[in-house]
């Protein structure tokens, strides 16, 4: 792990030596080696890998591409070959020129047999299918089949691969064996050992990844049962992450549980904003409603990993008590009269009059856009700093989603928060009399309801009502993340983007379409009135992100110079 | 394309032989056995087999079969089913079953009878009834919650019983179901 989500791009593959091998009768060269999914040392490429290489499915439970390998589930049984050697060691060749194959008598797990040159995979043959019957066949003996009430049902392995691999009736007549069922695992996690299929992803995650060796397996033959050190809960930040990993619905998520099926779900790429680590998502949502955040793969940032804090951090966004309403003072009232008052009042602003505070949680093109409407009034700008404790594996210390933007648009200086102080002591003997807050409460930033109070206009924009809004002169609703386009830099600058996934609430819009016409009516310099057009303006204006565009960006992001 | 019309002849032309003709028909039905049906007074029997409004069941234990799965949701083609699902508490009411539904909502306006739903459900929970006329006064009206699908559903004899077949079985085996 340490290996995987720290580094800043892909590594470039070095030259390693590669060997040709056969799958299903197609030949490819594949690396000798692959780096181990924990130390990132090279080992042998195994036949699973290979055949993955080869887009061949080779169906599996216990294989998982992040962890160590310990080949106990035997669904990825594949038989094969070798070139056969003759009395010279030298191979036999066949009478048409090609090498004379052995065929393996036995088959192996391609999750852990490494592959040699010459090797031949068979993944399609009869011998093979009926292998995969059979393991399915025993792994379903003790399972309780009650897929209607399973969170997993619709992304469960079990159900994938009884569609391809499974009989419609079971041979087995005797009693199951019972094991506890919803038993509490942990302050997120339910377990239902019934369920389980004793595969130990998740002991091999909480263990070689999340570092919290909590999870074990008890109890013998059929009595397996997966469990918690006794004494010990199962609470680390990661925990979640088993539930994803996990093939089967033996642990599902309190916080998911019984909520909603998951054929109903739309999935939307995104990305996490908890901080500055920018975990890629995929959000989960019904109507308009958010049930989910599950993390997407993505090597360069998060691996296939993401903290439970930033999974569980979606709820504000359904909330009731959301702004959804453009307000003059307490006067409700429509974007087209409140975008003409506040650009008739910037208009007659005298320059140095104007401060900014516009929270690093805005995207690259809202601090982009601010940035231009604060260098025509040479206004002061900030952002407010976030710094946490992080920790070894994902969770940044700053937990600004994107702390890099707002210095890389100029909204924030190198020292973020450094100019807050100024901007109070501007308020204080008046010489700043116009104050624009993006998505921040600054009474708890230095700049207190006293202060604000002393201002001629305040205009603010946010997504929740807090001690700003309350005073503010202009209120302009926003929208949270997974409400509109946009992108982010994350700690280390990687610049990935993300989509809209729900409808804002109310009249809320996303702030860069209104900052957009602001900026139009307020400087007189036209923009672009689509996101794409937009990051690319900025990428062109902006050095650092001279040279990305936002079809560049793809689903994963690209790293800039920070 | 023009169709040409004949010329009608003087025995045409005279009309009375063609309504004697239509009256002699009118008379023979006179002696036949009838077969309207005086609707709504005497009502339809309908065959077995007949589907008409889906209706939620509970077993003879009174325990409401549904589990909340949503298959019939997804399934319905018109998108007249509407299930809240219990959320992460769980029914406690349920036992062993664990799911039941916090809420079900078929829009009969919108249910065309097809039964989907009732072939998709795992659980047999939902049957298509004898029920072929249903009105209301107002569309809201038409909307039929879990409480009355379960009144007008009544009780299905599960002969299996597979929630309680479980529950005895880990009893049996010493584990809490």
């Amino acid at each position: 792990m340490s290996a995987t989500p720290t580094t800043e791009t892909k590594p470039a593959p070095p030259a390693v030596e590669t060997i040709k091998v056969k799958v299903d009768g197609k030949e490819i060269a594949v690396p000798k080696t692959m780096p181990d999914p924990l130390t990132g040392k090279p080992v042998p490429t195994t036949m699973i890998q290979a055949c993955a290489l080869a887009t061949v499915d080779v169906p599996h439970y216990c294989y998982h591409p992040k962890l160590p390998v310990v080949g106990n589930c035997r669904m990825c049984l594949v038989e094969f070959g070798t070139p056969a050697m003759g009395p010279d060691r030298k191979p036999v060749i066949n009478p048409d020129g090609t090498p004379k194959i052995a065929k393996s008598p036995r088959p192996a797990i391609a999750c852990a047999t490494p592959i040699s040159p010459g090797m031949e995979i068979y993944t399609t043959t009869p011998g093979v299918k009926q292998m995969r019957e059979g393991v399915l066949e025993f792994l379903l003996i003790n399972h309780p089949l009650d897929c209607p009430i399973c969170d997993q049902a619709g992304e469960c392995k079990l159900q994938e691969y009884s569609v391809d691999y499974g009989q419609a009736t079971s041979r087995f007549v005797e009693e199951k064996v019972h094991k506890p069922k919803q038993v509490d695992l942990g302050p997120r996690i339910v377990l239902d050992d019934e369920r389980c299929i004793l595969c130990t992803r998740c002991i091999r995650f909480s263990k070689d990844i999340a570092g919290d060796d909590a999870l074990g397996i008890v109890n013998r033959g059929s009595y397996n049962t997966l469990s918690a050190y006794p004494g010990k809960a199962f609470d680390n930040n990661y925990t979640l992450n088993t539930v994803d990993i996990c093939p089967v619905g033996a642990l599902t998520s309190k916080d998911f549980r019984f909520k909603m099926r998951v054929w109903f779900l739309k999935e939307t790429k995104s990305v996490c904003t908890s901080c500055a680590t920018g975990c890629n998502i995929v959000i989960g949502s019904r109507e308009e409603k958010i049930y989910r955040y599950e993390p997407r793969e993505n090597d360069a940032v998060n691996s296939c990993w993401m903290c439970d804090t930033g999974r569980l951090n979606y709820k504000w966004i359904g909330s009731e008590n959301r702004l959804t309403e453009v307000r003059i003072g307490k006067e409700t009232t429509t974007w087209t009269n409140a975008l003409k008052e506040i650009s008739g009042k910037l208009a007659n602003v005298k320059a140095g009059s104007v401060a900014m505070v516009a929270s690093a949680r805005q995207t690259n093109e809202e601090l982009f856009l601010l940035a231009k409407l604060g260098k025509k009034f040479n206004a002061l700008t900030d952002s407010v700093p976030r710094m946490q404790e992080g920790d070894k594996l994902l969770v940044s210390a700053d937990r600004n989603p994107n702390s890099n933007g707002a210095k890389l648009t100029g909204i924030s200086p190198a020292q973020m928060g450094s100019n807050l102080p100024k901007i109070a002591e501007g308020i204080r003997n008046g010489s700043i009399k116009t104050l624009i807050v993006f998505g921040e409460d600054v009474t708890k930033h230095g700049i207190g309801a006293d202060l604000l109070g002393k201002l001629e206009t305040l205009i603010v924009s946010e997504i929740l009502p807090n001690k700003t809004t309350e005073l503010a002169h202009y209120i302009l609703p926003g929208c949270a993340h997974a409400e509109k386009r946009g992108s982010f830099v994350n700690g280390k600058g990687r610049v990935q983007r993300f989509l809209k996934a729900v409808e804002p609430k109310g009249d809320a819009r996303p702030e860069w379409e209104f900052l957009h016409e602001l900026v139009y009516q307020v400087t007189g310099q036209n923009g672009f009135a689509s996101i794409e057009g937009l990051f690319n303006q900025m990428a062109q204006e902006v050095p650092a992100f001279n040279g990305v565009t936002w079809a560049a960006l793809g689903d994963t992001g690209v790293t800039i110079q920070i | 394309m023009i169709v040409k019309r004949d010329k009608l002849n003087f025995w045409e032309r005279l009309y009375l032989p063609a309504i004697i003709g239509g009256f002699k028909v009118t008379l023979r039905h006179f002696f036949k056995k009838k077969i309207t049906m005086q609707y709504p007074e005497e009502k339809w029997v309908v065959p077995p087999g007949y589907r008409g409004a889906p209706y939620l069941v509970k077993d003879q234990e009174d325990r409401t079969k549904c589990v909340s799965c949503q298959l019939c949701e997804f399934v319905c083609p018109p998108k007249a089913i509407r299930i809240t699902p219990p959320g992460p508490a769980g029914s406690p009411e349920a036992g062993n079953v664990e799911k039941a539904p916090k809420e079900f909502e078929i829009n009969m306006l919108r249910c065309i009878f097809c039964g989907f739903c009732q072939e998709v459900c795992p659980e047999e929970a939902i049957f298509l009834m004898q029920d072929y006329s249903l009105t209301g006064t107002s569309r809201k009206e038409m909307i039929y919650n879990k409480e009355k699908l379960l009144a007008l559903g009544g009780v299905h004899q599960d002969k299996i019983q597979k929630w309680k077949q479980k529950a005895d079985e880990a009893k049996e085996q010493g584990v809490k179901p």
